[in-house]
């Protein structure tokens, strides 16, 4: 069965009735993340397609609301016109998990798809404003707003942005917006191992010169040589000067210009060396200086390719999908060196078999059933998408 | 009396004092407990005056396992917990209940550890504000979120209640530049939350936890962005003939693409206010101020002033003037920083904090007049024009229950325009005991309900900084 609710009204009637039935509901936006999580089947689907449209925009307020099954690309080109854009530059699942569709700017908040400028223009949930959902009690409930500071009660917007789903139906989201930079260039360094390569992105994130995007591309990950990137967005006597300075301070490199840059970054961003194989596709969040030591760790264990963005602090890895998928040696070496992994890619069964996302301190994991509880009792929410009975 | 009603204590729990204070005695050395009725008298009240109660005894614990045990003790014995860090907030959320212990972090004040390499810094609660930037200042490093009490203000509380600052335009608050920290529940559990990387696996409890106002747990210890200074920053004054011509103006440079550091707004009472006090050669004959701060090199600073002035001459800008030096830069941002204490050798005041949509500031800013002079009151306005946030200053005779009351029925007119035309009740401040009633003008039942069952998966039994944020009447378990 489908529900595919027209208004947040219909949206309380179809929770409503759902609830009414005891039948749990998979939430889906554009399904282009259909295969991000553990695999869940539960006997509906509610689909956001129907709740569409922009509600709210105001470029002199650097401000964007829409309905939450609102095509993310009608968003991009709407504040496009007015030289504006989601600073967090989502990554666009489709590539990399072979999905066809149009992702949604619901289902960017919900699942909290932040891109390559998370290190200088902050995550999805730090653009991210306000939000309108519907909880498992069939009520509709706002957080937030449309400006920028609020602080008026307890933030749900933040613990909705990453949630998938399972805090609530979004019915509406609200964004904040910046300038798009004028101009756009990469600094690319050649052949740097990975410890150097982390440790120049480290110096020039450490620069004053508001390096937007801090990559290392080992050798045969996109091309033969080992490529250290990064960049500066500005106006474009700033970008000129700015890779001069930083220079000065990393090393000289070649330049990549503006069009070069959109479409590295792109793939970056998209993880599109990993698309088109049969391997999973591991993320892992650590802090810069060990991910380097992360990956050496790793890599004992068999073959692996990797990359690293986020100034070396995000780390993403691809390998076999035999076994545990590698579960319980990555899961190993990051309790060693700190942060936490998620399996993106990898085929059902394996997700089905493995922690998907990373398992949790007792403690924590308690919070987290409490939370889920508050909002959606009756666990009618994408129930076990993210952690068994939550 | 005032108007604000916190609920009456327990007298059971008030009976129980000496027991209660003798099974704190057995956690923590005397030097850590304050039992004395005028020494606990230090901790009546925030920076929100015009309300006090003294708590049962005050706990300055010196560590995480200390505070878990505290809280263990408390929760065990039903006890009441004020979470505290400087007391400087302005919204009451520090002020205790008679039958509440206050917990306050003051002696947890270390930097921990400062990793310039990930641009992080791991910090106990109690250090303040200002003290995590002069840690990493001589490296040329800054941590971001610079609230005007900064000197005085934890990052404790800084968590408590999302703060900003004014150079939250482009760095973001608070919430925006923490990534991790422990937390005991009220039960004496422990948790970690976050870590020195950018994102947290599971439900985003951080994002819950910024902002939560002392009601979810204690914040012992936190990991911090500290971020690399620009390599300049230069101040420039831009006076106006009137407010509306200054409010239309920071809209317009928004609009222009233009996000400068600081957009920083003073009306005519405020700049003579904070000049008397600072002088800073901000122009007495100006109707408003913007000070607005660019970043950069010297050549680059150059060329985004370019872009605003002319943005400020189509508003008739009637004075343009830049900081020629570090001491002049030091002068105009001590000016502003110190308007609330400035104001405060006038006259006693109250400062509202709601945040209106940039669009609508000039139409709030004439409204916020309107409603004060009803009331036959003064107002100065001095605030962070660039987001939006305001800050109307209402003076007033705090000996004069009377006036107070009309102080407080003046904010509240102008906090109910702010949500009326899109914005909030409270920009940074926190809603604490002072804006607790006005939250259902901008949330339903079911909103509320909803924030208070999250509220209750931390704190089952209610008892952490209770009289806070929620309406009193109506709260779900
Ligand atoms: C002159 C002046 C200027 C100000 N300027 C600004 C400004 O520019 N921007 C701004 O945002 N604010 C400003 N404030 C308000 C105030 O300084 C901030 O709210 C500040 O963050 C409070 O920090 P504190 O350490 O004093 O916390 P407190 O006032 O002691 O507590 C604030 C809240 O946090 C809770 N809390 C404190 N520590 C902890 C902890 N460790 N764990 C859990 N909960 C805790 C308390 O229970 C309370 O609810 C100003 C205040 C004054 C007096």
């Amino acid at each position: 069965m489908i529900f595919a609710p027209h208004s947040e009204d219909e949206l309380v009637d179809c929770v409503r009735t759902a609830r009414a039935r005891k039948s749990a509901l998979r939430i889906v936006g554009g399904g282009t993340r259909q295969a991000l999580g553990r695999p869940v089947a539960p006997p509906a689907t509610l689909s956001t397609k129907n709740l569409a449209g922009v509600t709210l925009y105001e470029p002199g307020e650097m401000v964007v609301a829409a309905r939450a099954g609102t095509p993310l690309a009608d968003v991009e080109s709407l504040v496009a016109a007015h030289d504006q854009m989601l600073p967090f530059a989502p990554m666009d699942h489709r590539r990399l998990l072979a999905s066809a569709g149009a992702s949604t700017i619901g289902a960017v908040a919900a699942c909290a798809i932040s891109g390559s400028r998370r290190i200088s223009h902050g995550a999805a949930r730090d653009s991210l404003i306000g939000v309108r959902f519907v909880n498992g009690l069939a009520q509709a409930i706002k957080s937030g707003g449309r400006v920028m500071k609020n602080v008026t009660g307890l933030d749900l917007v933040k613990l909705q942005a990453g949630a998938f789903g399972a805090l609530g139906v979004l019915s509406e989201v609200t964004f904040k917006l910046l300038p798009r930079p004028e101009s756009a260039a990469t600094l690319v360094l050649r052949g740097l191992d990975d410890t150097r390569a982390v440790d120049a992105l480290s110096r020039g994130l450490g620069s004053p010169f508001e390096v937007s995007g801090a990559a290392h591309l080992p050798a045969g990950v996109g091309a033969e040589s080992a490529r250290t990137l990064l960049r500066i967005e500005n106006f474009a006597d700033s970008v000129a000067y700015r890779l001069g300075e930083l220079q000065k301070i990393v090393g000289a490199g070649e330049v990549l210009d503006d069009a070069a840059t959109a479409s590295l970054w792109c793939d970056i961003g998209d993880v599109a060396f990993f698309a088109g194989d049969g391997r999973v596709v591991w993320r892992v969040s650590t802090a810069p200086s060990r991910a380097p030591d992360f990956v050496r760790l790793a890599q004992r264990a068999g073959p692996l390719a990797h990359f690293y963005d986020w100034g070396g602090g995000l780390v993403w890895l691809a390998m076999s999908a035999e076994g545990d998928a590698g579960a319980g040696m990555v899961r190993a070496v990051v309790a060693q060196v700190g942060g936490h992994a998620t399996l993106v890619r990898a085929p059902a069964d394996v997700r089905a078999r493995v922690d998907v996302f990373q398992p949790l301190p007792a403690s924590v994991m308690r919070l987290q059933r409490a939370l889920k509880a508050s909002f959606d009792p009756d666990r009618l929410f994408n129930p076990g998408l993210m952690y068994d009975g939550v | 009396m005032s108007s604000i009603r916190f609920p009456a204590p327990d007298p059971a729990i008030l009976a129980r004092r000496e027991e209660i204070v003798v099974g704190l005695a057995r956690i923590v050395p005397p030097g850590c407990l304050v039992t004395g009725l005028d020494e606990r008298r230090a901790f009546e009240t925030d920076a929100l005056t015009a309300y006090r109660s003294v708590p049962l005894a005050v706990v300055l614990p010196r560590s995480t396992q200390e505070t878990a045990a505290v809280l263990r003790y408390c929760h065990g014995a039903g006890v009441k917990v004020t979470p505290r860090g400087a007391g400087t907030s302005l919204s009451g959320g520090a002020i205790p209940q008679e039958d509440s212990v206050v917990v306050a972090l003051t002696k947890m004040t270390r930097v921990l550890d400062v990793d310039y390499a990930n641009r992080v810094a791991r910090v106990e609660a109690g250090v303040t504000n200002l003290g995590i930037s002069d840690a990493v200042a001589a490296d040329g490093f800054f941590y971001a979120p610079d609230p005007s009490s900064q000197l005085a203000c934890t990052i404790g509380g800084n968590i408590g209640m999302n703060s900003g600052g004014a150079h939250c335009l482009k760095y973001g608050v608070t919430t925006n530049n923490v990534l991790g920290v422990t937390m005991v529940l009220i039960d004496g559990t422990i948790v970690e939350i976050g870590g020195d990387w950018l994102d947290a696996p599971g439900y985003d409890l951080l994002g819950l936890i910024v902002g939560h106002e002392g009601q979810l747990g204690i914040v012992t210890e936190a990991t911090v962005r500290i971020l690399r200074q620009a390599e300049n920053a230069r101040p420039v004054l831009f006076g106006f003939a009137s407010s509306e011509a200054a409010g239309a103006c920071v809209a317009d440079i928004i609009a222009a693409g233009i996000v400068p550091v600081a957009i920083e707004f003073m009306d005519k009472l405020a700049i003579e206010i904070c000049e008397a006090f600072a002088r800073a050669g901000y122009p007495l004959d100006a109707g408003a101020l913007l000070i607005v701060e660019v970043e950069g090199s010297e050549a680059e600073m150059d060329a985004q002033l370019r872009r605003i002035v002319a943005i400020a001459e189509r508003h008739g800008v009637t004075t343009v003037r830049e900081s020629k030096s570090a001491m002049e830069t030091a002068a105009i941002w001590k000016g502003r920083k110190s308007a609330f204490g400035a104001t405060g050798r006038v006259a006693d005041y109250i400062c509202m904090d709601g945040t209106a949509p940039l669009g609508q500031l000039a139409r709030v800013l004439k409204r916020t007049d309107e409603i004060v002079r009803s009331y036959g009151l003064r107002v100065a306005n001095v605030f962070h024009a660039g987001d939006g946030n305001m800050h109307p200053l209402i003076m007033y005779n705090v000996n004069d229950p009377a006036e107070q009351e009309k102080a407080e029925k003046a904010g509240e007119d102008i906090l109910k325009f702010c949500v009326e035309v899109g914005g909030c009740l409270t920009g940074e401040h926190g809603v604490g005991v002072e804006k607790r009633d006005l939250m259902p003008r901008q949330f339903t039942v079911d909103d509320l309900a909803q924030q208070m069952r999250a509220r209750a998966a931390f704190d089952e039994t209610w008892l952490l900084n209770s009289a806070k944020v929620f309406p009193l009447e109506g709260r779900a378990a």
